[in-house]
């Protein structure tokens, strides 16, 4: 399992816990992952403004990624969502491809010949290391932690650039993977919610209203963490959270963690090693289950 | 009313699919945008661009409030690829002039740094810190893309996004 790390433009500077649980753990689980300088944006912010352009920047990448005859594991869910729709276009539309080729490699001298996939990494979790395997390596019990997923959106959808993985209406496969680990994951309304991060720069309000339903329901149902696993979901529930509590003038203090730290707990690395520390909201629960995963 | 907004939209890459609306109201229905303001309702706005609407729709703030979470997209029954429209209709406010400033914004930072946000000394310190590699920006390459394809020269009418009321 080798794959071109792409990091994107948001994990890298804001989620250093991600990136760092991500690689720990794919290190454990014999995924290699390979680091390419020279990505750049995804292309998402350009699909408002002009679609010619938000596609060359994500041809751009793919060309990046097969140049090296690698695959895509992406740690942000737009990005994953970003570079499999165009991927998803550019391998089905031979004139397509033709066309961007034509102005991609005049802007950069790529090309892209439409080899490769792209795979955000907690699919390749799911999908390539499967369940099976992360249960034979899970070394600490997580069993008592009553965990809310929040799957997001671009993560499976749309469905068709994903290959349909997941289901969109009842998606399973965080589930799966935070109970094959010992942890419950538990029922609560609106699972299927946006994180509102999508329009955060065009009207705060309106996007900091969307992350505190989510957050009422998820205290409601008596969760002790919400996990993610996208850099900009964690902007909204996290980095958000204080700002969210202000403005209506309650208190949540709801730990958010990113799967990838859940799954290094449990296979027994350290707190520091899965990038804990940096978590905003502390979770004691986490901190002490970290503290038996050390000993 | 101007009946060739919605041929613009049509011809636009993701609004192909703007005349199968029927209007059932799914879109709405299922919008978690909707769920926390009455600004934004993804009918209405499909409506609008039907009826020929063209100032309302393309000079609106409301259209930029899409957190394309494909919601609507999954479910709408006449396959109006409802997030691909909404882009396809920002897109065609775009080449008239009219842009959200948060958008313009990213264009320019995308133009100088090739990301969304820089990787400064400090950041990189940080990774360091953090046993992460660092990262050098590379953006040369994203800036003659945003040249190539015009992005330099939008018409600078952000300013004349017009609010709303409906809903």
């Amino acid at each position: 399992m080798r794959y071109a790390l792409y990091l994107g433009c948001t994990a890298p500077v804001r989620s250093l816990n991600y990136e760092r649980a991500a690689r720990a753990t794919a290190a454990r689980l014999g995924i290699e992952l390979i680091d390419i300088n020279d990505f750049g944006c995804c292309g998402f912010p350009l699909k408002a403004v002009q679609h010619d352009a938000a596609l060359l920047l994500s041809a751009r990448n793919l060309a990046l990624a097969e140049e090296q005859e690698l695959n895509i594991c992406a740690l942000c869910s737009s990005c994953t969502g970003t570079l499999a729709e165009a991927n998803h276009a550019l391998q089905g539309n031979e004139a397509l491809r033709e066309r961007t080729n034509q102005a991609l490699e005049a802007a950069t001298g790529h090309r892209y010949n439409g080899t490769i996939q792209v795979r955000h990494f907690v699919r390749v979790l799911y999908e390539q290391v499967g369940l099976a395997r992360i249960r034979q390596a899970v070394t600490v019990d997580l069993s008592g932690l009553r965990l809310a997923a929040h799957y997001g959106c671009h993560y499976l959808k749309p469905v068709d650039a994903h290959d349909r993985f997941d289901d969109p209406e009842n998606p399973r496969s965080l589930d799966r993977l935070i109970t094959v680990l010992g942890a419950e994951s538990i029922h609560y309304e609106g699972r299927e919610q946006c994180c509102g991060g999508g329009i955060l720069g065009a009207d705060e309000n309106t996007a900091l209203a969307m992350p505190r339903l989510k957050l009422e329901r998820v205290v409601a149902a008596g969760a002790d963490a919400l996990v993610i696993v996208c850099p900009f979901c964690d902007i909204m529930y996290e980095l958000q959270q204080r700002r969210i509590e202000k403005l209506y003038e309650t208190r949540y203090n709801m730990p958010v963690v990113f799967y990838p730290q859940l799954l290094g707990l449990a296979m027994g690395l350290s707190a520091e090693e899965v990038g804990l520390p940096l978590n905003r909201v502390k979770s004691r629960k986490l901190m002490e289950i970290a503290g038996d995963g050390r000993a | 009313m101007d009946p060739t907004l919605v041929g613009e939209i049509a011809a636009e890459p993701g609004g192909e699919h703007i005349r199968r609306c029927f209007a059932c109201g799914t879109c709405t229905a299922s919008c978690p945008v909707r769920e926390v303001t009455e600004r934004y309702n993804p009918r209405r706005i499909i409506h609008m661009a039907l009826l020929g609407l063209r100032e309302s729709v393309l000079t609106s703030d409301f259209i930029w409030l899409c957190s394309t979470c494909y919601a609507c997209q999954e479910r709408c029954p006449q396959d109006v690829r409802i997030t691909e429209l909404m882009h396809a209709i920002k897109n065609v406010a775009v080449r008239h002039g009219y842009i959200h400033p948060s958008f313009r914004a990213q264009v320019d930072q995308l133009r100088q740094h090739g990301r969304l946000y820089d990787i400064t000394v400090y950041e990189n310190e940080r990774r360091v810190e953090q046993g992460l590699p660092a990262i050098a920006e590379q953006a040369e390459e994203i800036a003659a893309i945003v040249a190539a394809t015009g992005l330099t020269k939008i018409p600078a009418r952000g300013d004349e996004l017009v609010g709303t009321q409906n809903g």
